[in-house]
């Protein structure tokens, strides 16, 4: 479902006198429908680069990063908008929504841009939402308000309203209590088994050893020259 | 986390505008040069740049407010693709009021303060020949409360309202009539922060549930990262950047844009 | 200085000439508002200095001019002005609507029914019916070139929701064969509907604005208005207190300062032709006596 052959990445500050920062070469790595990837390797060694590659906000310098049959690192801006309505789904570390929306509308969006309608919407996102415990009386407040282990749980009920078929998930349980982190386990799992391919980052150890079916080291797509 | 405000009409082939080679001259000073991109059915595409970039220029040359020198705007009208530069301005007109919207930075240039509330959402519709005051009246009090203004405001003038109303005011008077292709210019500017929020919301509801395609033009990363799909960035009359709006954020590739998004303090 | 110092009908001939070109084409557009070059009168503005020009040029030394002001024949802008034909042109005058074959008026049609070969000419004071909500006269111009008449409807839409109803009694909008929408100068909207069909020529002309515009004989001309709120050519519920008609626009008329008023026709030739016939109102005195 997600393949990546031969990708590079660099970065090119033009404003610190050009300097070229190689950050990734010859990253190779595949996850097949309903199997879990973990993303291993320390701080900066390019996990959350990696991930960002896949959901194409990072641009790829050469290579291949196929989702489903798009190749994200050729592809127009909208066969990825297309991808990541239907295909790709994501749960970043942070929760980045337009102020004074209601938590439930927020959950809601992916299904509403899907144009499922409304009251089905809302009731798939109450569902999430009562799961997560996030307590009823806040749905209707904007989650910018929320304490970060709040809006991590918010942003995971966004991320899973709709079955993608592909799920990246960045730290999803980081900041989360045993409960809750056990609930996003389930969700993650449950993912798996109905078939989707899911690359993570996992920094706690039993949760990855939990839903990882393989672990990946960056570390090992890091460009053999160094900067 | 970027997002996306797709309609099911985005999976057409077909752009709804394609824009190619176009220019804009002021004697020798460049306005906007060989501007070229397709706008697809639903989509929102974000124009960036600072004071004096040619975002403003381009916005008045697609929408018809300016003839541009060069190039062509085409539109996808319900006969087939027109090219709206070579169109007769009457035909250009009448697409402006009905297929088109132009929201307007300052809502006084893009409402009749002299008139009420309802009489500025019903122009348009009188303008296509609407001729019964109780629909009108109706439609007037549906549009008010879509952009959330109280229906007893109706017989009031705009100028009763505040900033951010008269600027809600002025969307409904655009898109009562089901526009396709609405443009933007500064549509959140001179408003304070919260009530930018709510607008924006506002706007990113009316644009998935009308499928509404847009082009706005903002220097505010922030609006853009929020409401638009796509992103173009524009520095002396020229295209140095466009892709997709999280990517172009996220990754700027050229020296000014990278320069744009670390000037901000957070987007 | 004589009368026989001034040319004929006062103004010059080529400037009759040119005014004549603007009435022409005014009646080859019927509706659409010609400029033209307006001379000083020896009359202020706003004292039908357009009309005044309109009726220069149609003058013949055979015509027969009639001047109302506000439909009567004795108001100091009505004599004036048919004095200063007189004077200048030597041309009869009447104040019989049927015997007249140019009349000038100020803000009414007469009741009277027109004829072929009268001419009826209007003053005019703001020829440009979408002024009011479009001061740019550069827009104005567009939207009558490409028929954008919606503004027009937004007029009679706030009328309505101010007022309950469409309050505009006078200079009240029309269309002409479906195409210019056009001012009818001030005349009450009672008249309206004597603006269409009518078997006269229509000339409008207003001096300050520098515009002439025209309807032909049998013009088909329609007053803008809402399917729920259809135009209704309002008077005021009474009948004539001297003539007893009941179908003439009346004037009210304050008596004493008890609250005493009469309705009396404003076309002051209709009532005294009645009057003549032996209609007689509650108020009215039989003709005879007062001759």
């Amino acid at each position: 479902m997600i393949e990546i052959r031969d990708l590079a990445k660099s970065f090119t500050l033009h404003n610190q006198g050009a300097a070229v920062l190689p950050v990734m070469a010859n990253a190779n790595l595949h996850v097949r429908p309903g199997e879990c990837v973990g993303l291993i390797g320390a701080s900066g060694a390019g996990k959350s680069t990696l991930m960002r590659m896949v959901w194409g906000n990072y641009l790829a310098a050469s290579g291949m990063i196929r989702v489903g049959t798009l190749d994200v690192a050729q592809a127009a801006p909208r066969q990825i908008i297309q991808l990541r309505r239907k295909t790709l789904g994501y749960v970043s570390q942070f929760l980045r929504v337009v102020p004074r929306v209601p938590t439930i509308e927020v959950v809601a969006e992916p299904l509403l841009n899907l144009g499922v309608p409304a009251d089905q919407a809302r009731d798939r996102a109450a569902s999430l939402l009562t799961r997560l415990n996030i307590p009823e009386r806040l749905w209707n407040l904007s989650p910018t308000t929320f304490s970060g282990g709040e809006q991590q749980r918010v942003n995971i009920a966004r991320g899973f309203a709709y079955p993608y078929p592909a799920l990246l998930l960045d730290e999803p349980t980081a900041s989360l209590d045993a409960v809750n982190g056990a609930v996003v386990l389930d969700l993650i799992a449950e993912a798996k088994a109905r078939g989707a391919a899911i690359l993570g980052i996992f920094h706690d150890e039993a949760a990855r050893a939990q839903v990882c079916d393989r672990v990946v080291d960056v570390r090992d797509f890091t460009p053999k020259v160094a900067a | 986390m970027g997002m996306l405000n797709l309609n099911l009409t985005a999976e057409t082939d077909q752009p709804l505008l394609s824009v190619q080679g176009l220019t804009k001259r002021y004697g020798a000073r460049i306005g906007c040069a060989d501007v070229s991109f397709d706008l697809f059915p639903g989509e929102v595409l974000g124009i960036v740049g600072e004071s004096g970039s040619g975002k403003s220029t381009l916005l008045s040359c697609l929408a018809g407010h300016m003839p541009p020198d060069q190039g062509s705007v085409i539109f996808q009208t319900a006969q087939g693709p027109r090219d709206t530069v070579t169109m007769a301005e009457a035909d250009r007109r009448r697409m402006a009021r009905t297929d088109w919207a132009f929201v307007h930075q300052n809502p006084r240039d893009g409402l009749r303060m002299g008139v009420s509330a309802g009489g500025n959402v019903g122009e348009r519709l009188m303008a296509i020949g609407a001729r019964h005051y109780g629909d009108i009246r109706d439609k007037a009090i549906d549009w008010l409360g879509r952009v959330e203004i109280a229906a007893d405001r109706i017989d009031d003038r705009p100028r009763a309202f505040s900033g951010g109303m008269q600027q809600r005011l002025q969307i409904a008077r655009n898109l009562v009539t089901g526009p396709r292709l609405v443009f933007m210019d500064e549509p959140t500017g001179g408003l304070d922060v919260s009530v930018q929020a709510r607008l924006l919301d506002l706007l990113r509801g009316l644009v998935r549930d009308m499928g509404l395609s847009a082009i706005i033009v903002t220097h505010d990363l922030a609006v853009v990262r929020l409401l638009a799909d796509r992103l173009m960035v524009m520095k002396s009359g020229h295209v140095v950047e466009q892709g997709l709006t999280d990517q172009v954020l996220d990754d700027p590739q050229h020296a000014y844009t990278q320069l744009l998004v670390s000037s901000v303090l957070q987007v | 200085m004589t009368d026989q110092a001034y040319n004929f009908a006062y103004l010059d001939e080529q400037t009759k000439r040119m005014i004549r070109r603007a009435i022409l084409k005014g009646i080859a557009v019927p509706g659409y508002q010609v400029p033209f070059a307006s001379r000083e009168m020896p009359m202020p503005y706003g004292w039908g200095t357009g009309g005044v020009q309109v009726t220069a040029a149609c003058l013949t030394p055979e015509d027969t001019l009639k001047v109302i002001d506000q439909g009567a024949d004795d108001t100091t802008n009505a004599v004036s002005i048919r004095k200063f034909f007189q004077r200048t042109a030597g041309v009869a005058v009447t104040e019989a609507t049927a015997e007249a074959s140019i009349i000038q008026t100020r803000h009414r049609i007469p009741e009277a029914t027109l004829t072929e070969g009268q001419i009826l000419v209007y003053q005019v004071p703001i020829p440009e019916p979408l002024r009011f909500l479009e001061p740019r006269e550069t827009e104005t111009r567009k939207m009558h070139e490409l028929e954008e008449y919606g503004l027009m409807h937004v007029k009679l839409y706030e009328d309505i929701a101010r007022h309950g109803t469409i309050a505009t009694a006078y200079a009240y909008p029309v269309k002409v064969e479906g195409r210019y929408v056009m001012d009818p100068s001030p005349i009450p909207k009672f008249d309206n509907p004597k603006l269409s069909n009518s078997a006269a020529i229509q000339l409008f002309g207003a001096g300050r604005e520098q515009r002439i515009y025209a309807l032909p004989p049998y013009t088909h001309v329609v007053s803008l208005d809402f399917d729920d709120h259809p135009f209704v050519p309002s008077k005021a519920p009474h009948d004539c207190d001297l003539c007893a008609a009941s179908d003439s626009y009346l004037d009210e008329v304050i008596t004493d300062d008890q609250g005493g008023r009469m309705f009396v026709c404003s076309d002051t030739d209709f009532c005294r032709t009645r009057r003549e016939a032996g209609h007689l109102g509650p108020l009215g005195v039989p003709m005879q006596e007062t001759v």
